[in-house]
């Protein structure tokens, strides 16, 4: 967790440029996501909000012709170095995606899986347990640990697929739109738990909807597209100031709702 | 702009604030000419139509929250609203300025007054001038005008302290005047806390413009009130 990473900041992003083949879908984004902070990115369809969240843990690395300019400096070293190990990223900075997608088997697996892939040798019962009671799902489901995960609802799903991402025992999380499917109540559940869960990981996410950024993060990164139509970042600070008087035109008619 | 809604229902407010705004002004000229006229019948509708003022403001208010829970209104939308709020409350208190003052000319009733009263009216008109211009500049979100106004005030207050030394002069001249003297003191005070208070719309509006919440400097030692 955390504590073992000296570094100034959680993660560090330099002049980061990402290309899909020839076309630059983000330029030049530099920005330092503090510790134990829930840092938001916001901006229209095609700004590179997620193009940048998923670099930050090679998830991009999957897609053909996908380059990378710049440094994401993690525990001071780039983690696009050619000795980084890409699983070991992966593992230590877990993402939660868009849609809820557990694995077809129980709920117990679903949060064991990893764990035991990754060669946990503790009591594997209490850490399902500790995992589940820390993404707030221990309650509902300590009765049918045997039952499918698929039978939970979405919201139920997607803290499991948060649960699984802490088993690893990760130092980040990323999150890609974790509530776009969900309800309105199952969201503030999500928020509630990404504010628990804050107080031992460093979380950014990624959201269409500026209400749960003004809501739920600590600072937040104002993304939007260039003329060229590369995703650039406007403007980052503390998400008390974006919502309640940024500095920038663009953000201020983004957030008002007069963009474009 | 795909905010149309909440652009017309922001546009109906400004035009709401200003109506309250033009209420208050009517009702102080009104109240301070009722007053020099020591006309009873036109203070007791001022003294009673005050509760309009206070309608309006609840209906303001009202909006503006419907406005905040149905359009999530962010930046600088969400600035003036909050400043709204503000500026309601401030011209609602300068309406009971004026109700106060119609209550002195409902006081002082048939008995003659040794008292001369042209310094309210002097009074009366720089604060209903100075709200009327500040008014403008809030609705234009206009920090350079609103930062000009507030030092019009020292006008408002020199002439407060004149009228009270003059005040205070006689009733140690004449102890009988004491009681109409405290009742035309109190005249004074609600037209310079008037003046004061437009000092108050005018930080609102560098709120608006800025998102700087900052209190302007008057010489004045009442803010407290």
């Amino acid at each position: 967790m955390s504590q073992n990473n000296n570094s100034e900041y959680a993660i560090e992003i330099r002049d980061l440029s990402f290309y899909y083949s020839s076309f630059r879908a983000v330029k030049h984004v530099s920005m330092n996501i503090e510790h134990q902070k829930i840092t938001a990115i916001i901006g229209p369809s095609g700004c590179g909000k997620s193009t940048v969240l998923r670099s930050l843990n090679r998830m991009n690395d999957f897609i053909p012709g996908t380059r990378v300019e710049g440094e994401i400096l993690f525990h001071k070293q780039n983690i696009y170095d050619t000795r980084v190990d890409p699983v070991q990223i992966r593992k230590t900075i877990g993402m939660v995606f868009q849609k809820p997608n557990p694995f077809p088997k129980t709920i117990y697996e679903n949060v064991a899986w990893g764990a035991r892939i990754n060669g946990y040798r503790g009591n594997m019962d209490e850490l399902v347990e500790q995992t589940l009671s820390r993404a707030a799902l221990w309650d509902e489901v300590k009765d049918n640990l045997r039952n499918s995960a698929l039978a939970l609802s979405g919201g139920q799903q997607q803290r499991l697929c948060i649960a699984r991402a802490l088993a690893v025992e990760p130092e980040l999380i990323l999150m890609d739109e974790p509530c776009s499917a969900l309800d309105p109540i199952a969201t503030l559940k999500i928020e509630d738990l990404m504010r628990e869960l804050s107080t031992h990981y460093t979380i950014i996410i990624v959201t269409h909807n500026m209400q749960q950024a003004a809501r739920a993060s600590d600072m937040t990164a104002f993304f939007t597209m260039d003329e060229d139509r590369a995703g650039m970042m406007v403007e980052y600070g503390a998400t008390n100031q974006i919502f309640t008087n940024p500095r920038d035109q663009r953000t201020e008619d983004y957030i008002t709702g007069r963009f474009g | 702009m795909p905010r149309e809604t909440l652009d017309r229902q922001i546009h109906y407010l400004q035009e709401e604030v200003l109506l309250l705004g033009s209420m208050v002004e009517q009702a102080m000229l009104a109240a301070v000419d009722a007053l020099k006229r020591r006309d009873q019948q036109t203070s007791k509708r001022i003294y009673d139509d005050d509760r309009l003022i206070n309608e309006k403001r609840y209906a303001i208010e009202n909006a503006i929250l419907i406005l905040i829970a149905t359009q999530q209104p962010m930046a600088r939308d969400l600035r003036m609203m909050a400043a709204i709020l503000e500026v309601i409350t401030e011209l609602e208190r300068m309406g009971d300025y004026a109700k106060g003052i119609a209550k002195v000319c409902i006081r002082l009733g048939e008995s003659p007054v040794n008292f001369s009263m042209r310094e309210f009216s002097t009074m009366a008109d720089l604060a209903v001038n100075m709200l009327h211009r500040a008014l403008g500049a809030f609705i234009a979100a206009n920090p350079q005008q609103a930062y000009e106004i507030p030092k019009e005030d020292d006008l408002v207050d020199d002439l407060y302290n004149k009228v009270y030394r003059n005040l205070v002069s006689a009733m140690i001249a004449d102890p009988e005047t004491i009681d109409q003297a405290n009742l035309l003191m109190w005249v004074a005070h609600n037209l310079e806390r008037m003046a004061d208070r437009v000092t108050n719309i005018c930080e609102r509006t560098v709120f608006i413009a800025t998102g700087e919440l900052m209190e302007m400097d008057t010489d004045d030692d009442e803010d407290s009130e």
